[in-house]
């Protein structure tokens, strides 16, 4: 028997859950999700989905070959990216600029800042961020959900050969959001929570999402306090506005079930690695998401911020890790 | 002091160029690199100001006191961008509006000052106009390789001639200002790979770059 001094860092106490566990977790979180998709939109949420996984495992194993490491798809960490990245796509978006956008939130925004663990930004959303700069037009053109022919045929522009400009069907529909904003309309509450309007891929059904964020909340996967803050801060600024000026704005509960910030709060902005790392940390870096989210969609020229309020409190969350350190154990309080 | 050699020249196309291994001159090739119209002229424009301030500067270099000097460079410069700054203007108006304030704040670009500090001012003006020369050179097709790319993709075209099928879907992100930096980091990739790679194999390429 071998007997060395063995000296190893803290944690000494290990729960047995890994990274795999707990990436396998967030997949099956979000089946019902994906699986709703392909429901609301057919054919086209497939293979919007499908290739933004493939695109995104694809670029995570070309980058590691080329700098001659260690294939790190056993992770899982990369699929996750993928999955969430096709989800907040639009329906009828070419499949090029899905994997354009995916190549590029793999490769930019994971892979050249160190791969898992030292990505700043939540790469799913920096390859979206990086279509909507690319092809403003592409990424604003939202298809009917529930049509009746989605299951046998596909919109005109998903198939565009690539690099070619993508011509759209004549039918168009309107997200909630952009609704509001351009055409003053508003949406059915029930419609908003149950996902029976336009909108990502996977960003409609709300009562779906909140069910995984639930799921992995009660396994202790996810840190519950980013969602509640990033959802109470929405809630509340948008009570006082309306208090403030009744009916210029739309309700708190407009608000928390309309666009990306379901799917946001409880997959995007809890990203463990652009996430802070203390509990107080994550509340205020949950209340900085909400806030900016409420101004983007009040003042901002877009109709939805959910995806920026989300990157920018990425870039301050090492910063909000600086200012709030934990006590050390023993030393004054 | 050495005599000219063809060094001079060559240095700033590329062991020592500009942009790509100095990191100098990166506003205005950020900035008005958009299309390629616009950094060729940018770059013409640069490397003329480079070229005559240089000879300037180097012909005077033991009348002026160290103490004045940069005011002294400065001026001289300036007044050779208010030249370039007419003449563009007079050229074309369309041109001169779509740089902006780039052209005036030629005056600035710390490449101009710093090869007046470093080289100009300590060398004769032969070896300064071909110093200066080399250094625009590089600065041009920098400038040049910057806004070809971001000119072909973000609006299909070179120097405005369509080079692209119809049909093909334009990289609006390429004409904004971050397509500046992603084609800058593409360029800067590109070349130290291939520095690093011409280091590691010994050819003379890679003797004293990076230094």
């Amino acid at each position: 028997m071998r007997k060395t001094l063995e000296i190893a860092s803290s944690p000494h106490v290990a729960s047995g859950a890994s990274v795999e566990l707990i990436m396998r977790n967030v997949v099956y979180a979000l089946l019902p999700v994906v699986a709703f998709a392909v429901f609301a939109f057919g054919l086209a949420a497939l293979l919007v989905i499908l290739t933004a996984t493939l695109a995104c495992v694809g670029t995570e194993h070309a980058c590691n070959r080329l700098a001659g490491r260690e294939s790190t798809l056993g992770d899982g960490s990369v699929v996750i990216t993928g999955l969430l990245y096709g989800l907040v796509l639009p329906p009828a978006l070419p499949l090029w600029m899905v994997a354009v956008g995916g190549i590029f939130g793999v490769g930019v925004g994971k892979f050249l800042f160190g791969g898992l663990g030292a990505n700043a930004f939540n790469p799913a959303l920096v390859g979206r961020a990086f279509l909507q700069a690319a092809f403003p037009g592409a990424m604003t053109y939202w298809s009917p959900a529930f049509t009746p022919g989605r299951f046998s045929e596909l919109p005109g522009s998903i198939l565009t050969l690539p690099f070619a400009e993508p011509a759209f069907d004549a039918v168009t529909a309107a997200t909630p959001l952009s609704a509001l904003k351009f055409r003053d309309t508003g949406t059915e509450m029930a419609d908003l929570a149950l996902g029976l309007t336009s909108g990502s891929v996977g960003e409609t059904c709300a009562v779906l999402i909140l069910a995984g964020g639930v799921y992995l909340v009660a396994r202790n996967m996810m840190n519950w306090r980013i969602p509640v803050a990033i959802l109470a801060t929405v809630a509340l600024m948008s009570l006082v506005a309306g208090a403030v000026a009744p009916g210029a704005y739309p309700d708190p509960a407009f608000m928390l079930f309309s666009g990306g910030l379901m799917l946001g709060a409880v997959y995007m902005a809890t990203d463990p690695v652009a996430s802070p790392i203390t509990n107080a940390g994550c509340w205020l870096y949950g209340l900085l998401i909400g806030a900016l989210v409420v101004v983007i969609r009040f003042w901002g020229g877009m109709p939805e911020g959910v995806m920026y309020a989300i990157l920018l409190a990425n870039a301050v969350s090492p910063h909000i890790d600086n200012v709030i350190q934990p006590r050390v154990y023993g030393t004054a309080r | 002091m050495s005599n000219p050699s063809t060094d001079d020249f060559v240095r700033g196309l590329w062991r020592q160029n500009p942009v790509f291994v100095q990191l100098l001159g990166l506003c205005p090739a950020l900035a008005v690199s958009n299309s390629a119209i616009n950094s060729l002229t940018m770059g013409l424009a640069t490397s003329f100001v480079l070229l005559a301030s240089g000879l300037v500067i180097s012909s005077i270099r033991s009348w002026v006191p160290a103490d004045v000097r940069i005011v002294t460079y400065i001026c001289i410069i300036a007044s050779f961008v208010t030249c370039v700054d007419f003449t563009i203007k007079a050229i074309s108006l369309e041109l001169h509006k779509s740089l902006g304030a780039f052209i005036s704040l030629i005056v600035v670009n710390c490449l101009i000052l710093g090869r007046a500090e470093s080289f100009a001012s300590r060398n004769t003006p032969v070896r300064a106009v071909l110093d200066a020369l080399g250094m625009g050179a590089g600065f041009t097709v920098s400038l040049l390789l910057i806004g070809s790319v971001r000119e072909i993709l973000g609006s299909g075209t070179l120097f405005g001639m369509a080079v692209l099928p119809a049909g093909f879907q334009t990289w609006t992100v390429m004409i904004l200002p971050s397509g500046g930096f992603f084609v800058l980091a593409l360029w800067l990739l590109i070349i130290n790979r291939w520095q690093q790679a011409a280091e590691r194999t010994g050819s003379p390429a890679a003797e004293g770059a990076g230094k």
